[in-house]
């Protein structure tokens, strides 16, 4: 096989307008060098003897042939992509999360992760919201931003969140009649190293900023006469 | 009750419908029974019917359809722009507007604001009732102090 070419050739013999060529057969024959090829192989294009194939191995018959023939399905190769992340959302936005243990509570946004899920940190010693990942879809968006430029949130992703797989231990039959002695899961001392780690930067950003601790201790909350659709965030 | 504002050349009138909602706009000329030819300096002139205009205290003094440039100067002349801002109807609006601008983190600091106001008025209050404080003087005095606060975080 001849070698690929870097890059692809462009035609030699232009379409002048669709069906229609710049060249004749005549012409591209001339183009070609078919001529060239021939005078030098004594006026016989040169042929090539097809090369011996490999001996194919004996198939066996399968020993198995299923009763009913089963539909394939079809090959699917979508790759999905993470959310698309709102344009207001920008590292450092100030987020109100609307559902879940921790709603209400206003919260400092740090990166998408590649599931599409936001990272967002309380900071935890201001409200008490962890590292968490939370969806775009649980959230408001605010206008207001803190410099997130002193935080490294390089090391996060999905893999850190994921539940930890609890290996199951061999339980004797006496064991199942005891009360499972289950001992609280403890905050491995790592996570708590991160979470301060990020948020020391974090807090000193914030407190730059007059009254903007308190806000982020406070929850937020609907009052009587506040329409959420002509509040600006 | 007789009319007080009436429908004239000159007369300024608020758009409070459609796409010019909000706008300023003065009455140039009249079309017929509803509709008048309309001006703005921001605007192309054109014609809306007098439901969507409401009429202002202000008048300037212009003949029928005078070119935009000529409007503008007399619009300059009356300094209309300053006697809206400065009039009750005018200021209310501008709060209303600045009101619905505030972002969260905005609304948040009025809260602080007010709850900070409304606690030294009470205890002035109770100070001046239990006779403890200076009267009234004073108290007006420190009350239009912290009105002024206020307003400066709303206005801010």
């Amino acid at each position: 096989m001849a070698a690929k070419r870097k890059t692809p050739v462009k035609s030699r013999n232009p379409d002048l307008i669709r069906g229609v060529s710049k060249y004749s057969r005549s012409k591209m024959y001339h183009k070609r060098g078919l001529w060239a090829i021939k005078a030098k192989h004594g006026g016989f294009f040169p042929r090539h003897d097809p090369q011996p194939k490999a001996p194919a191995a004996a198939e066996k018959p399968p020993k198995f042939y299923p009763a009913d023939d089963v539909k394939k399905p079809l090959l699917n190769k979508r790759k999905p992509k993470p959310t698309k992340l709102r344009a207001i959302i920008t590292p450092g936005t100030v987020l109100i999360l609307l559902a879940g243990r921790f709603m209400g509570k206003r919260v400092v946004f740090l990166k998408q992760l590649p599931s599409g899920l936001l990272l967002v940190t309380g900071p935890f010693k201001i409200n008490g919201v962890p590292l968490r990942r939370v969806n775009q879809s649980y959230v408001i968006a605010t206008s207001t931003k803190v410099d997130i430029s002193g935080v490294n949130v390089e090391k996060f992703d999905d893999k850190y969140f994921a539940k930890e797989v609890e290996k199951k231990n061999k339980k004797g039959e006496g064991e199942f009649f005891e009360a499972e002695k289950e001992d609280k899961k403890l905050l491995p001392e790592g996570k708590k190293e991160d979470q301060k780690a990020v948020d020391v930067s974090l807090i000193k950003s914030i407190e730059g900023i007059p009254d903007l601790k308190a806000y982020l201790a406070a929850r937020f909350s609907l009052k009587s006469g506040m329409k959420p659709h002509e509040l600006a965030f | 009750m007789p009319f007080k504002r009436y429908v004239e050349i000159g007369r300024v009138a608020l758009v409070n419908y459609g796409k010019d909602y909000g706008k300023l706009v003065v009455i140039v000329d009249v079309v017929d029974q509803n509709r008048a030819l309309v001006d703005a300096p921001d605007m192309v002139r054109s014609q809306m019917n007098f439901k969507r205009l409401t009429l202002a205290d202000i008048k300037i003094d212009i003949n029928r359809v005078p070119k935009k440039k000529t409007l503008i100067d007399a619009m300059e002349k009356a300094d209309v722009k300053n006697k809206w801002e400065n009039s009750s109807w005018g200021r209310k609006l501008i709060v209303q507007k600045r009101r619905t601008s505030l972002n969260d983190f905005d609304r948040f600091k009025l809260m602080l604001a007010k709850i900070k106001f409304w606690v030294v008025f009470n205890v002035l209050k109770i100070g001046i009732m239990l006779g403890i404080l200076f009267p009234i003087p004073m108290k007006a005095g420190m009350v239009r102090q912290e009105l002024a606060k206020l307003k400066k975080e709303t206005a801010a």
